[in-house]
């Protein structure tokens, strides 16, 4: 059973990255061109902060799939590692006052060293103690940013955008491509895992553990490795965040809407590749981002239940696992 | 160019039958007014109460023939309690539906996540119940409907510690608690500064964390301390919970209460039912003969009305009066300068007081209330659950400030003996 | 923060009230969770649809919450099993029950959790009952009625599941599935039906505990969510399948965030909680009655 599909894999990932490194980054390049100016078309800000939201989930779902689509370990702190950014983030602000962009690496390495120790301490339980875990590093986190009222405290902490930011004409804007960096950048780390030891390894885990150790493989470490990388991300997609709300309470850095995005959004687009988090992160991103505007009440999150429950019902492997068996079936 | 939406023809079919039936609002397009609202989460019961309150202002508003003759329309999106969303509703209002004018949701903390965007396109900005929002930003064109005054956190405490250094004996030592969240955290800065200046010790000070269930073990340690006064400022739930173990505990003291929000709501009214007896707590508006302001019990009426319906507050004497108020203002500010000027709005309403259902209003620094008007009122003779007594006068006595006074603070207060 | 006798054994008596309460809301979660490995995420959902039914009992027909809920326990068995199936035929007959059915119960968890707000408004609701509001005052401790309810029926509960697990036939098989579901299928039982049982249990123990946190304090919708971190941490400190291991680490979180509470100020009460849980699972990840 596992040892044919992970040479499947392999060969669909040699077959993917004949494309070649430079030519995948050329199409990000224009096609984030393109978005931009076609953005900019529209002559308001409202695309650029819904596609700032959309990106960030892209974001956050591609780094949270590094570890739980890839490995199968179910990080449910997300909101700790995106808190860690977003913290990280006042921190700096309330004291240094460094620009955003020497910012989100700090960000992404203490997150990335979060995500680290807590692996260290977790990662050698069966994977549903992890799960469980990660709930409550988000909970104590949540905790201690209560009790120090240096970042705020419970009573929250405002942070300022600067007034003119160089080469855009608004701060929004800038906003705007900084999370497509970051998103774009997730997506290239993610795929490049994939295509890599690290990734073939971590499918040989998430198959079979005992197997794979068995076999040779480094299993812990690979674990960190991806625990940290995917930590890492994480915090860097918080680290605008307080600039874009400009008002952080902890409620608002731990949400659960956070997690539950970040989990559901891969799931829906397909865990084993890293299309399948994008996709899931841009329909169901865009799909909240045209709800809260047109339907506009309670009913808004039930339809997001309910799209959840049956996509995930009908087809548990993703759009991505429904569209390759359709085909499949085809031949 | 003229390609219609969908939505634009609806409208301009709802506007051909407006116009069948009152031609006066006939020529010209409705005057949108735009908000994010938490219609979902742990603001919406706020939220929904506010927005009932909105309603029943824009019904009145066209029944008398509209805001510079135009029809007044709201436009308005969940915010789902998320600050996360209200970036983008704003500019969603402001650029794509082109509303004319835009007030906050409900809270601080959409208030604030909303205030770079209004701020950017200049717009004049009324917000709901926001502490200390425009602290950092100082923004000229926003005024804000929680009469906290200037210096919002000490006013939370101030009646209390007024009339508790004019008792006699004077008691000597009090007890802080509240919750750990913004409410909580500021109402207790401001009472251990107005218990400083009033020359009373602070025996205890503790914060508990959201979603304490078990309050018998604060009011313990809170017992042992044995102080005078009793100093709370928690919110809805654990509101309940503390004055619930307080009386399973039998803590007594001089004065008990003090900033309790959830107090002011129905449904801690009626659970708590006569617990509530000799508590004192902040209140804004209670149907007392001093608030009888013109146009105040008209509104409550429609509003206790429809509020079953709505699924919100039955008693609405919190959120409710106040939001109405706000739409008054901001239609005497339209009308008083006919135009739909930001500029000319914001000067106007920095300039002028203001005769609403909550009383007369006066803007000042940083868009807070020119003099704050924090009650303190105290829970008499509460018989029952029956939530229709708390419509009377003389079951929630307002004792401090002097102007609005109804009665005299009673002391002491004694937990129920069972 | 002076230390007193009265204040330490007051603050172990909130603890183990508290516990009592916690058990209650735990069990369910012990047994889908612990011994089916069905993380059920939406337990908490269905524990506020507990207080619901509870609220609606009671402000309509002035029926005991207790009492409502107890007939509720019975429709809300049969749901479980049907929802159980359906989850059964979905994702663990296919394999994929880990990721994508912990998907499906997120997405119910919002299902119900709107459902309620739809049907019940955003407002705080609560119940009346004589047992609550008075106190019994032993020497210096004081416990009140709507603590001490929660603690005897969160006990009672907790009892009456182990002993029907011990006794009965299918409790034997359901303990028997939790150790090893090939075994079963070989002396001819079939581990779908038990399972559908033991989640239909499950669901009924929610409802229950729904009552017991409506008596306890005054609810809304979304509140539920705070405790997923709670009943999932006492389940694990109990060493998953073991039901006295989950009375044990229920009584151990209460009396862990009182005593805190008591002598450290509260505020730090809900890391003190789950900082144990994580040094439990760093220092023995099977929990206090793991094997």
């Amino acid at each position: 059973m596992t040892s044919p599909s992970i040479t499947a894999s392999g060969a669909k990932a040699r077959a993917s990255s004949s494309l070649g490194f430079p030519l995948i980054l050329l199409i990000c390049v224009v096609s984030s061109a393109v978005l931009y100016f076609g953005l900019s078309q529209l002559d308001s800000s409202y695309a650029f902060l819904a596609a700032y939201t959309v990106l960030q989930f892209v974001a956050l779902a591609t780094a949270w799939n590094i570890l739980g689509g890839y490995a199968g370990y179910v990080n449910f702190g997300v909101a700790a590692f995106f808190a860690t950014g977003v913290y990280t983030s006042v921190i700096i602000y309330k004291t240094v006052q460094w620009p955003l962009l020497v910012t989100i690496p700090v960000a992404a390495a203490a997150a990335g060293l979060l995500g680290l120790g807590m692996g260290y301490l977790t990662l050698r339980l069966r994977g549903v103690f992890f799960s469980i875990a990660t709930l409550a590093l988000a909970v104590v986190l949540n905790t201690i940013v209560v009790n120090w009222s240096f970042v705020g405290g419970s009573r929250g902490v405002y942070v300022m955008r600067p007034q003119e930011i160089i080469l855009f004409s608004s701060y929004e804007r800038y906003l705007f491509v900084v999370m497509l960096v970051l998103a774009i950048g997730s997506v290239l780390i993610a795929r490049t895992i994939e295509n890599s030891w690290l990734g073939r390894g971590l499918a040989a885990l998430k198959d079979d553990e005992m197997a794979a150790e068995c076999a040779g493989v480094p299993s812990l470490r690979m674990k960190l490795i991806a625990t940290t990388i995917s930590g890492a991300l994480l915090g860097a997609a918080g680290a605008p965040f307080p600039f874009f709300v400009t008002y952080v309470d902890p409620p608002t850095a731990f949400s659960l809407s956070i997690a539950v995005n970040a989990i559901a959004m891969p799931l829906i687009g397909g865990t084993a590749t890293w299309l399948g988090p994008v996709i899931g992160a841009l329909l169901l991103g865009t799909f909240q981002q045209i709800a809260t505007v047109t339907i506009s009440s309670a009913l808004n999150l039930l339809i997001v239940g309910v799209v959840l429950v049956i996509f995930i019902t009908v087809a548990p492997n993703g759009i991505i696992g429904f569209v390759k068996d359709l085909r499949e079936k085809r031949r | 160019m003229t390609k219609l939406t969908r939505r634009q023809t609806l409208a301009l079919a709802g506007s051909a039958v407006a116009t069948l039936a009152t031609p006066a609002l006939a020529q010209t397009s409705p005057i949108k007014i735009g908000f994010g609202m938490a219609l979902t989460g742990g603001l919406a019961g706020g939220g929904k109460a506010a927005l009932l309150a909105y309603q029943i202002w824009a019904e009145e508003v066209n029944a008398r023939g509209g805001l510079l003759g135009r029809k007044v329309e709201l436009v308005n999106y969940d915010d789902q309690s998320n600050p996360a969303t209200v970036p983008a509703i704003y500019t969603k209002l402001l650029d794509i539906d082109k509303v004319d004018l835009v007030v906050s949701g409900y809270a601080t903390v959409p208030t604030a996540a909303a205030m770079p965007v209004v701020m950017q396109k200049g717009k004049v900005f009324l917000s709901l119940f926001a502490l200390a929002a425009n602290d950092q930003f100082r923004y000229d064109r926003y005024f804000q409907m929680q009469p906290n005054g200037p210096e919002a956190k000490f006013e939370f405490s101030r009646g209390y510690f007024n009339l508790a250094q004019n008792l006699n004996p004077k008691p000597k030592t009090v007890a802080l608690v509240g919750a750990d969240a913004e409410f909580g955290v500021l109402a207790l800065e401001g009472a251990r500064e107005n218990a400083k200046k009033a020359g009373i010790k602070i025996v205890y000070d503790r914060s508990y964390p959201p979603n304490t269930m078990d309050f018998g073990s604060i009011v313990r340690a809170i017992k042992a301390t044995k102080p005078d006064l009793l100093f709370i400022g928690s919110y809805p739930p654990d509101s309940a919970g503390m004055i619930r173990a307080i009386h399973e505990v039998g803590l007594d003291a001089t004065m008990v209460g003090g900033g309790m929000i959830g107090l002011q709501f129905a449904a801690l009214k009626q659970q708590l039912g006569p617990l509530l007896n000799n508590v004192v707590c902040y209140d804004l508006y209670t149907p007392e003969p001093t608030m009888n302001f013109p146009g105040v019990v008209e509104f409550l009426k429609k509003y206790q009305e429809r509020a079953e319906k709505a699924g919100v507050d039955p008693l609405g004497l919190y959120i409710p009066p106040f939001a109405y108020a706000e739409m008054q203002i901001l239609e005497a500010a339209v009308n008083g300068v006919k135009s739909l000027d930001d500029k000319k709005l914001a000067d106007y309403i920095r300039a002028n007081s203001f005769s609403t259902v909550v009383g007369d209003i006066k803007f000042g620094d940083r868009g807070e209330w020119a003099k704050p008007r924090i009650l303190l009122i105290q829970y008499r003779g509460i018989v029952g659950n029956d939530v229709e007594q708390f419509k009377q006068a003389g079951k929630q006595v307002i004792i401090d400030p002097p102007q609005f006074k109804s009665g005299d603070l009673v002391v002491p207060f004694e937990s129920v003996k069972r | 923060m002076t230390f007193s006798l009265d204040l330490f054994s007051n603050a172990i008596v909130s603890g183990i009230l508290l516990g009592g309460f916690y058990c209650a809301i735990a069990v369910g979660i012990t047994i889908v969770f612990g011994m089916l490995d069905i993380v059920n995420i939406a337990h908490p959902a269905f524990i506020m649809t507990g207080g619901f039914i509870a609220y609606f009992a009671n402000t309509q027909f002035g029926i005991d919450p207790l009492a409502a809920c107890a007939i509720a326990m019975i429709p809300a068995y049969y749901l479980g099993r049907l929802l159980y199936r359906f989850y059964n035929v979905a994702f663990e007959k296919r394999g994929e029950e880990s990721l994508q059915g912990l998907a499906f119960f997120f997405g119910l968890l919002f299902i119900i959790e709107v459902a309620l707000l739809l049907i019940f408004g955003v407002d705080y609701r609560f119940v009346e009952a004589p047992y609550i509001g008075p106190t019994i005052e032993i020497g210096f401790i004081s416990i009140p009625w709507r603590l001490l309810i929660p603690l005897i029926v969160g006990l009672g509960l907790v009892l009456v599941i182990i002993a029907f697990l011990s006794r009965t036939f299918i409790g034997k098989a359901i303990l028997a599935v939790s150790q090893d579901p090939l075994a079963l299928r070989l002396v001819g039982g079939s581990p779908v039906k038990v399972k559908e049982v033991a989640f239909g249990l499950s669901i009924a123990t929610a409802i229950l505990a729904g009552a017991l946190l409506i008596i306890i304090q005054p609810i809304e919708p979304s509140f539920g969510r705070d405790f997923i971190g709670r009943v999932f941490c006492i389940t694990v400190l109990g060493g998953m399948t073991s039901l006295p291991g989950t009375i044990v680490a229920s009584m151990i979180l209460g009396v862990s965030e009182s005593l805190t509470s008591t002598f450290l100020g509260p505020s730090w009460s809900p890391a003190i909680a789950f900082g144990l849980l994580l040094i439990t699972l760093a220092v023995r990840p099977v929990g206090i009655f793991g094997r």
